[in-house]
């Protein structure tokens, strides 16, 4: 397909204005450009076909089931997106919140930020919750400054985090941006924490622990609260990755289980879309040590209304304003239509429909645990490969059978691995569809692993050149 | 049960393949007394009832009825088409193309906004995407710290006052010295960062500092308004090593802070100190051409706590909105919106200045499409008297602490009409003069 860039004819105009209707002014020249910006030059209609193309080259939850694991790729209710098209939010200007003068035109956005702080908080057992970090891995970075705020506030010198070596990529990434060492934790062979090992990497220096649970194997910690009282003997405060929220919400809270601090993915577990990569939303949830540290303002509730107050030992500003407000209002739409019940299901079918998966494939691929999962389940493709078949072959069938690949070569701790989350809005049907594809790739493996390694043939290309790419480093046509 | 499909008899079967008689048993492996007790969680609602209630909630914030309020966030047209476009769901509801081929329509566009980025900047590589201006500022930060080995970092003074307080949030427990007025030498200092309008719309030409700073061994980080280089001179044409912005202004709607866009690109030799995706062009078997995500070695899931960033989802369908946007304008089109964002903002300035009110230039200096300005009262109370008539006249700047009790920051753009600007000027001066 062409680039836009190659369609461009000199001349050719899309969105016109209308004609200027106050004086032309002048800048002087030193502080202009010296050619319009070398955009292209196309028809509005040249634009519109040319992206609704490119949307057909996608894979969506919409199209396709997409069962990426430790992603969440839920079905994203259209409610949400009539919501965040309101103009009342849509169209409200962040900066009417920098000055009290303006506070009377903001109620009802305060009104969103309080009640969807306020009902996460009681979803995880928190004490607070603020929504301004922007993704998950910005709520992990927020959290480790929370960590050292409070060590700071109480003249602790602490300098090391502890991740267990199953945790997603961001965790240390977010630990060391904080400004924290990072020491590993391994996995015993059952895919938990190991007691020992931890005691062993367990001292004085640990400012926190960052956990997920249940973990990336999709297994959930049976030590986490003996992990939680060593925590805090040392005075050491407990983080909690809520990328996998989906397994457990409704079912057993963060907070009870002796954490101090999570952040939320509001684009995994509360359904707002995924959008190519982003935006999502990754609030930041509290105990009561952390509470005094929060970034601020926070919305407060009074007789007159909301307003805002900065508290005087927060960490600051993580987002300039609310964060990714219009996902936080799809988010609250998603939880009131939810409600206590709604939400109770939601872990127990995303559950549910793991383990289904896992009783259908576990003899056609090798489970990584060899132990029911909760929200994910986790294959090792070892068996395959040692056909020539590897876990990228298993995957690119998939595309060629209609479905979007699970994740595969995370977590880095299975050899090979295929991580599946199918969540709770899929069908049987829709499970059994992938099942049957899944079991006749694996036959595919041991009868003709060629065909599998020429995969996938039905997408708009095949499978490109990485190393051209790296190589070449084409990043744009300038 | 709200969008969950299972019937009770096809539960029954699964339970049975599993081996399992309830779905409770699947929750055995958490301990007992680690077990939800009770939450307060309100029954759930209709999506009618739903739809409803926060359409009430949403009536009770007022966005005026001709506003002024900019600050680094400008209501600019958005043409019908980056809604109709943007909201197909093939690009809503797609992850992170981790299978290219079945995402080269992300893919792609990340390609083509990385190019249009680029263009706009006069830089030779571009990122897609981070969280948004605030963030891009620390992000370029240790991107320069990265590349320096150096940990000062000069704050110009017209960067923007929020950006600053989370540079420094940010930064809390790093050992930076971030220092705010430009030192006698910029010997041993990472980066200078400066912003282009300033906070308070001031246009300027920094490629003398470029030069400084090139000087010195540090790195020029530019933080730019997007729709003013349709006009304005580029961050690379100035020198900048990296340039950042907010991407707000190229499409997306206002909405109270986010999502919006972080936009960043750079120098060549610097891609890979670069945090974010970046996408690449290559070929398949076939020399089909195609893109995949590149240089992942830099990335959080590769690197862990070697990455360059910890940045993992980040603004792509913003990003694809901006080059949407960038697409239908074309380069007459942002020019032309350019154009008349600074000659509306020059023909209010101008009769602002000149009415009987008083009100006066806080700043000397060309300006882009905002302007401040020094009232003879009270800023908020002149704000408070024009709310009632539907009119939010602009931002005062005392409470940023940018600026003293009567200063008010102004913002222009192409929408606002010759009428709009008379009715402000006039309604400023009845507040004023009564
Ligand atoms: C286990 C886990 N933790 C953290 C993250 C980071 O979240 P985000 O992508 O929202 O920054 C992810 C994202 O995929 C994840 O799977």
């Amino acid at each position: 397909m062409q680039l836009i860039f190659e369609t461009s004819r000199p001349g050719r105009r899309g969105v016109r204005l209308d004609p200027l209707d106050v004086p032309e002014a002048t800048l002087p020249a030193e502080f202009c450009r010296e050619d319009a910006p070398n955009l292209p030059e196309v028809g509005e209609l040249d634009v519109v076909r040319h992206f609704t193309r490119l949307s057909a080259r996608n894979f969506g939850v919409d199209s396709h089931f997409y069962p990426l694991g430790s992603c969440t790729m839920k079905y994203n209710p259209k409610l949400a997106d009539a919501i965040s098209a309101l103009p009342g939010l849509a169209g409200l200007h962040p900066h009417l919140s920098s000055s009290p003068v303006y506070h009377g035109c903001i109620q009802g956005a305060l009104e969103i930020v309080y009640e969807t702080e306020h009902l996460l908080a009681e979803i995880a057992g928190m004490r607070e919750v603020s929504l301004q970090p922007i993704a998950g891995a910005h709520g992990e970075l927020t959290g480790a400054l929370l960590i050292a705020a409070y060590h700071r506030a109480k003249g602790n010198k602490k300098d090391t985090i502890i991740i267990p070596d199953s945790a997603h990529g961001t965790n240390p990434a977010s630990a060391t941006i904080a400004g924290f060492k990072v020491v590993q934790a391994p996995s015993g062979a059952d895919g938990t924490i190991r007691l020992d090992a931890f005691k062993n990497v367990m001292n004085d220096s640990v400012a926190g622990v960052m956990l997920t649970c249940p973990n990336t194997h999709g297994l959930f910690e049976p030590d986490v609260h003996k992990i939680a009282d060593l925590a805090h003997e040392a005075d050491a405060l407990l983080y909690y990755d809520g990328a996998n929220l989906n397994a457990i919400i409704g079912q057993s809270r963060p907070g009870d289980l002796g954490f101090d601090v999570m952040h939320f993915n509001l684009h995994k577990t509360f359904a707002t879309p995924h959008g190519m990569g982003g935006p999502g939303s990754g609030p930041v949830g509290v105990g009561e040590r952390l509470a005094p540290f929060l970034p601020g303002p926070r919305v407060t509730r009074t007789e007159v209304g909301f307003g805002l107050e900065m508290p005087p030992q927060s960490i600051g500003k993580i987002a300039a304003f609310f964060g990714n407000f219009l996902v936080a209002a799809r988010a609250y739409a998603y939880l009131l239509c939810q409600g206590d019940e709604g939400l109770k299901n939601v872990a127990r079918y995303a559950v549910l429909n793991a383990n289904y998966i896992l009783a259908r494939l576990k003899d056609a691929y090798d489970p990584a645990y060899d132990t029911t999962c909760m929200h994910e389940c986790v294959f090792t493709a070892t068996r395959q490969a040692k056909a020539g078949v590897r876990a990228i072959d298993i995957a690119k069938a998939l595309l060629d059978r209609g479905f979007h690949a699970p994740t595969i070569y995370f977590p880095l701790t299975v050899k090979e691995s295929i991580m599946i989350e199918p969540t709770e809005t899929e069908s049987k049907q829709t499970l059994d569809a992938f099942c049957d594809a899944m079991r006749a790739i694996a036959q595919a493996a041991q009868d003709d692993p060629e065909s599998l390694h020429a995969a996938p043939q039905t997408t708009p290309v095949g499978r490109l050149d990485e190393v051209r790419a790296a190589r070449e480093l084409d990043c744009g046509c300038l | 049960m709200t969008w969950i499909p299972a019937t009770d008899a096809e539960r029954g079967e699964m339970l049975a393949a599993i081996g399992v008689r309830s779905i409770d048993e699947l929750f055995a492996t958490i301990p007992e007394h680690l077990r939800l007790r009770k939450w307060q969680v309100p029954p759930g609602r209709s999506q009618m009832a739903v739809q409803r209630i926060l359409a009430e909630t949403a009536a009770r914030n007022d966005t005026g009825t001709l506003s002024f309020v900019g600050g680094g966030y400008y209501d600019h047209h958005i043409p019908a088409a980056v809604d109709a476009l943007a909201s197909r769901s093939e690009f809503l509801t797609a992850y992170t193309p981790y299978q290219p081929e079945c995402a080269q329509g992300t893919l792609q566009a990340v390609y083509e906004y990385q190019s249009a980025v680029c263009r706009l900047t006069d830089l030779e590589c571009a990122n897609a995407s981070l969280y948004d201006g605030g963030t891009a500022v620390f992000e370029a930060t240790t991107m320069a710290v990265r590349q320096t080995r150096r940990t000062r970092i000069v704050c110009h003074e017209s960067l923007n006052p929020l950006y600053r307080r989370m540079l420094a949030t940010h930064t809390a427990n790093l050992e930076l010295d971030i220092v705010d007025s430009e030192p006698a030498s910029l010997d041993g200092a990472a980066c200078v960062i400066v912003q282009n309008p300033s906070f308070l719309g001031t246009v300027r030409d920094f490629s003398d500092l470029a030069e400084r700073c090139h000087a010195a061994g540090a790195l020029l980080v530019v933080s730019f308004y997007p729709v003013s280089l349709g006009l304005l001179k580029t961050p690379g044409a100035m020198g900048a090593d990296i340039a950042i912005a907010e991407g707000q202004s190229l499409g997306l709607p206002l909405s109270f802070g986010g999502p919006y866009l972080g936009i960043m690109a750079a120098r060549q030799k610097l891609i890979r100190k670069m945090p974010g995706r970046i996408a690449a062009a290559t070929q398949d078997a076939e020399g089909r051409r195609g893109f995949v995500l590149t240089l992942q070695a830099r990335e959080q899931h590769i690197r862990r706590e070697k990455a360059t960033s910890n940045i993992c989802s980040n603004e792509a369908h913003c990003a694809l909105r901006a080059l949407i946007h960038l697409c239908l304008l074309g380069r007459e089109g942002l020019r032309e919106v350019a154009v008349q964002c600074h000659a509306k903002a020059e023909y209010l300035k101008g009769r602002l200045i000149e009415g009987a009110a008083g009100i006066q230039l806080l700043n000397d200096g060309p300006t882009f499409n905002e302007f401040a300005v020094r009232l003879p009262a009270d800023a908020e109370s002149v704000v408070e008297r024009l709310l009632d008539r539907g009119i939010h006249p602009g931002l005062p700047l005392a409470p940023l602490g940018a600026g003293e009790r009567t200063d008010l920051l102004v913002a222009v753009t192409e929408k606002h009409t010759r009428e709009d600007l008379d009715t402000l000027t006039e309604a400023l001066e009845q507040a004023l003069c009564n």
